[in-house]
């Protein structure tokens, strides 16, 4: 999953700091793998570099001071350029779909659109395993059918995301 | 906005609406295919594009909306001019139930051509031909229920292509085999349409059996999304 993306989607709905961006990370997207604050700062501090975020305020209290990050129009187009893009299909692309589909949500984007240019990626991928399994011998067909599977699986996973955007987009907006 | 169909299009449809009384089937569907071309309509089960490949086989008038063949404007068509258009111009294949049981297997391949007057003989050396192209001619004297599912699936294939038909209709064709002959009957079925410049609709779910076309086409809530053109 690409952890400064989804930071830079989740600074979309308002300026936080960096204790509320891991928790908001963990509660939507880190349920098996919550973040570290190193991650947190290490990830802000490449995007504060590169021109994605901005501070928008420094608290000061009792312990270290708190920055508080805003999104800057760049880093909303880096958010709009990174979900508007396919990504290549491999296995195990589940958690970074659905972080981009809830981040879509979030920030009031086209999150069926979304899904659609994947599948189209995917069976892009599927219709050249398809060519070249008409054209190869047998271990080609197997070779060519262990992947088409893979595949297909996510297609389902992206079919059955689809269906239940409704359902999605009440439990994001709660 | 008037929206036209992509130039050298064979079959084109534009802001189709189709309702069941309350229930909105289509609601603004887009379509188009090439000769030679195989599009695969894609969506979830009641997204509408059951409907659309009925619609556009002019099986179904829809409420509005334009469908053109050949730069032919389909509701301008009466029902016998539409379905002369069907038995002559188009082919269809569904997911099951479409041979005679009571006829032998070269008998239902030659049925559309019997029915658009050739005679027996000629019509069967012609289905003898389409059935050695789809493997099925030594089935030729056996009726459908002495047949395999996915036997008698490439029997309807080579009925369906037996007429040189330009727009091929396939509706879920491999819903009711397994992968292997669903995969058979694909390969044999685009190979032959492919080979004689038919253009194929292919609606299915199936993400397999889809990537055996060129490009999609998505339906959803009856609106539909060309996934080549949207990119």
């Amino acid at each position: 999953m690409s952890i400064g993306n989804t930071l830079l989607g989740l600074l979309e709905s308002g300026p936080r700091h960096g204790y509320d961006l891991k928790r908001a990370f963990d509660e939507k997207f880190g349920h098996d793998r919550p973040l570290h604050y190193g991650q947190v700062y290490a990830t802000m501090s490449r995007l504060l570099k590169n021109g994605l975020v901005e501070v928008d305020g420094i608290e000061a209290g009792g312990g270290p001071e708190r920055k508080r990050y805003a999104i800057t129009d760049a880093g909303i187009s880096d958010v709009e350029r990174w979900l508007a893009t396919p990504e290549k299909p491999e296995p195990y692309l589940q958690s970074l779909l659905y972080s981009k589909v809830v981040l879509a949500l979030l920030t009031h984007r086209d999150a069926a659109g979304i899904l659609d240019t994947q599948r189209s990626e995917h069976l892009r991928s599927m219709r050249i395993l398809t060519d070249r399994k008409r054209k190869g011998d047998l271990a080609d067909q197997l070779i060519c059918d262990h992947a088409l599977f893979h595949l297909e699986a996510d297609l389902r996973w992206l079919e059955l995301t689809a269906a239940r955007l409704d359902k999605l987009a009440e439990a994001v907006a709660a | 906005m008037t929206r036209v169909p992509p130039p050298g299009s064979l079959l084109a449809a534009q802001d189709l609406r189709k309702a069941y009384g309350p229930t909105t089937a289509l609601d603004g569907a887009d379509f188009s295919i090439h000769p030679g071309e195989v599009v695969a309509v894609m969506g979830p089960s009641g997204s509408g594009k059951s409907t659309l490949l009925h619609c556009l086989a002019g099986i179904v008038t829809p409420d509005s909306g334009s469908i053109t063949y050949n730069g032919r404007e389909l509701a301008t068509m009466n029902d016998a001019q539409r379905s002369a258009l069907r038995r002559s111009e188009f082919g269809f294949v569904f997911q099951f139930g479409q041979l005679v049981p009571e006829l032998t297997c070269v008998e239902n391949v030659a049925l559309p051509l019997r029915l658009n007057g050739t005679s027996r003989k000629e019509a069967e050396k012609a289905a003898l031909t389409w059935m050695e192209r789809l493997e099925v001619d030594d089935l030729r004297k056996k009726r459908p229920g002495e047949v395999s599912g996915g036997q008698g699936q490439r029997v309807a294939v080579a009925r369906a292509l037996v007429t040189n038909p330009r727009v091929l209709f396939a509706d879920e064709p491999t819903g009711a085999l397994d992968s292997l002959n669903g995969e058979r009957v694909m390969g044999l079925l685009t190979e032959a349409a492919r080979s004689t410049n038919a253009a194929v609709v292919l609606v299915t779910h199936e993400a397999r059996v889809a990537a055996y076309s060129d490009r999609e086409v998505v339906v959803r809530d009856g609106r539909s999304r060309d996934m080549e053109r949207a990119i």
